[in-house]
């Protein structure tokens, strides 16, 4: 008797739970099927109502675009994706590189180095922004990619996610057993280290891909050279010149044109990605 | 235990080696930004028109400035306003999405499809998603359009003219776009939870509720210290999300304006001593927050560390 009342217990419980997380699979992804079939409607259908089922207009809306000389729309992914890859590559080798050396080596402040980086990890990069705008101008670094990518080598977040999976799955015996067959240090990291760090490096490739490729504060401090904008530069520029009473296609098929990589590349390799949030994580 | 030594010794040089990157990058592109900003935060240095004020050295009169001025406080409001009305729920749905998922009981099938969804939002160019929100709860937008002909409102609701809605609504978009990433945060969290404890709970008769108030919290609380910290950090730089859905105005009437975007408006006027005042206060802000993570785990690893040994 009193088992049996458990097991209803456990049924409703199972029921809420489900109903809960079916409500907010909408809510997360509500806003992102309105993107999907609008973006593929005619202005004027947008402005007569919404429609649950997509429309016809996504070439024509996507001509419109990228006929539009002030929105240079595929100019702008292609600088987002030059900087988003290269600061993604520096990123994740010297964050490994970084790990490694505090990982592998025993030397005098290496406690101290270790704990000063996770103490600079949580510095938000804005409040840094007036000193880096200033330094960079006297570089004459304005309006190019190098003070968007560069900085990517010194990224403790990443650095810590590096040491925690060389913890765990990094022997130092593998590290000996390359020093016996008489390789060079640098050699044994690039040849034996990044391979087994394979899986922790493509999680922090896509992390800092997409962290870089959304970046938007920085980079409009940088660029204001139309042909070097990069993609958060080209959206914000699209909110303030008022396109809705125009062409509201248009809007959307240039949001859907930044948000839909990322989700692709998201969903084929979702996965691993969420298993990499976790092991990054301050298990302790 | 002799050859391990001697074969350190010989490498250490090595090991200081590859941390030049990490340092020479550091110490130019942050560490030397930060001086000079907090330089800059001791002189008078703006732009009046076409013609340059400063520099000249004022000490700490950027600082009386900005708190003699009542924006300092406003926009600190909003933004805490803000990063609570996104994080309560964020961390309430947390938990409860966290120990469904991880309940031997319950077990919810297609959790994988529930976590990829969860998290997309996360993965989303905040500026995109701001633009799309703003366009969806545009007066002619969808959400009107929806709410009309369902004959729950008449005449389109202008949320971005209420200050309860535009609020309502960078919290909504930041809510969805960190609450997946807490879940699973929590979700490893209570993972490494020692089942033992739940078994012998359950066999003592206590319920889900009393098992997740007096074990699983109890448990949490060093991740859930984090979570908080590493969010209240994460609300104070709130800026792509609000100033994409307004215009960088924080509409309406700068209820919407926040720390960052403060300090934005500041950068763009090249108002240099400002701009390096209120930086420096950020930075005093979140380096005590961020101590006070690194100080609650680096303690809960010696004590874990411990208990292996």
């Amino acid at each position: 008797m009193k088992k049996n009342t458990g097991m209803t217990g456990l049924v409703i419980r199972r029921i809420f739970c489900y109903i809960f997380l079916i409500v907010l699979t909408i809510i997360c992804l509500f806003s992102f099927y309105i993107l999907l079939i609008n973006s593929t409607r005619y202005h004027a259908e947008i402005t007569r109502g919404f429609s649950l089922l997509p429309g016809k207009a996504f070439f024509h809306n996507l001509k419109n675009l990228l006929a539009d000389a002030n929105l240079p729309v595929l100019r702008g992914m292609r600088n987002s994706f030059i900087i988003a890859t290269a600061s993604a590559v520096l990123t994740t080798y010297f964050s490994s590189l970084t790990a490694y050396a505090i990982h592998a080596y025993d030397f005098k402040g290496k406690k101290a180095i270790f704990s000063f980086i996770l103490m600079i990890m949580m510095i938000p990069t804005q409040v840094t922004a007036l000193g880096f705008v200033n330094l960079i101008r006297s570089m004459n670094l304005m309006n190019t990619f190098w003070p968007l990518i560069i900085p990517g080598i010194a990224a403790p977040v990443v650095f810590f996610f590096m040491k925690q999976y060389m913890e765990s799955s990094l022997p130092l015996e593998i590290i000996e057993a390359g020093r016996i067959d008489g390789a060079h240090e640098f050699k044994t990291f690039n040849r034996i280290v990044m391979p087994i760090m394979k899986p922790a490096i493509a999680v922090q490739l896509i992390f800092s891909f997409t962290s870089s490729w959304n970046n938007y504060f920085v980079p409009s401090l940088i660029i204001n050279k139309r042909d070097m904008k990069t993609l958060p530069i080209l959206i914000a520029q699209l909110r303030s010149a008022d396109f809705l009473k125009f062409d509201i296609g248009k809007v959307y098929i240039m949001i859907a044109l930044s948000i839909f990589p990322v989700v692709i590349v998201y969903l084929i390799l979702s996965k691993s990605i969420v298993q990499g949030v976790a092991l990054g994580s301050v298990k302790g | 235990m002799a050859r391990k030594q001697s074969s350190c010794i010989s490498y250490q040089k090595w090991g200081y080696i590859f941390l030049i990157p990490f340092f020479l990058v550091f110490l130019t592109f942050t560490l030397i930004p930060l001086i000079s900003t907090f330089y800059n935060s001791f002189f008078e240095n703006y732009m009046s028109g076409l013609s340059q004020v400063g520099p000249n050295f004022i000490a700490f009169d950027n600082y009386k400035a900005l708190f003699s001025n009542s924006d300092l406080l406003t926009y600190t409001k909003n933004t805490m306003i803000i990063w609570l009305m996104g994080f309560v729920p964020q961390i309430i749905v947390s938990l409860l999405l966290a120990s469904w998922f991880t309940d031997l009981r319950l077990r919810i099938r297609a959790a994988g499809f529930f976590k990829t969804v969860i998290y997309l939002p996360n993965l989303i160019m905040a500026a995109a998603f701001s633009m799309l929100f703003f366009t969806i709860f545009s007066d002619i937008g969808p959400v009107n359009d929806i709410l009309i002909s369902m004959g729950i409102i008449k005449e389109p609701f202008r949320f971005l003219s209420n200050v309860t809605a535009t609020r309502s609504l960078i919290a909504l978009m930041n809510f969805l776009m960190w609450f997946g990433n807490t879940s699973i945060l929590l979700m490893a969290g209570m993972m490494g939870i020692d089942t033992n404890l739940f078994e012998a709970a359950e066999v003592d008769g206590a319920k889900a509720s009393q098992i997740f108030r007096k074990i699983t919290l109890p448990l949490l609380k060093p991740i859930l210290l984090y979570v908080l910290i590493t969010s209240l950090i994460g609300g104070i730089q709130l800026f792509d999300v609000p100033q994409v859905l307004t215009n960088g105005n924080g509409s309406p009437n700068n209820t919407s304006t926040t720390l960052i975007m403060y300090l934005n408006k500041h950068l763009y006027s090249k108002n240099y001593g400002m701009s390096g005042a209120l930086s420096v206060i950020l930075f005093i802000i979140t380096s005590i927050l961020s101590l006070i993570v690194y100080f609650s785990f680096t303690k809960k690893n010696r004590m874990e560390g411990g208990k292996k040994r």
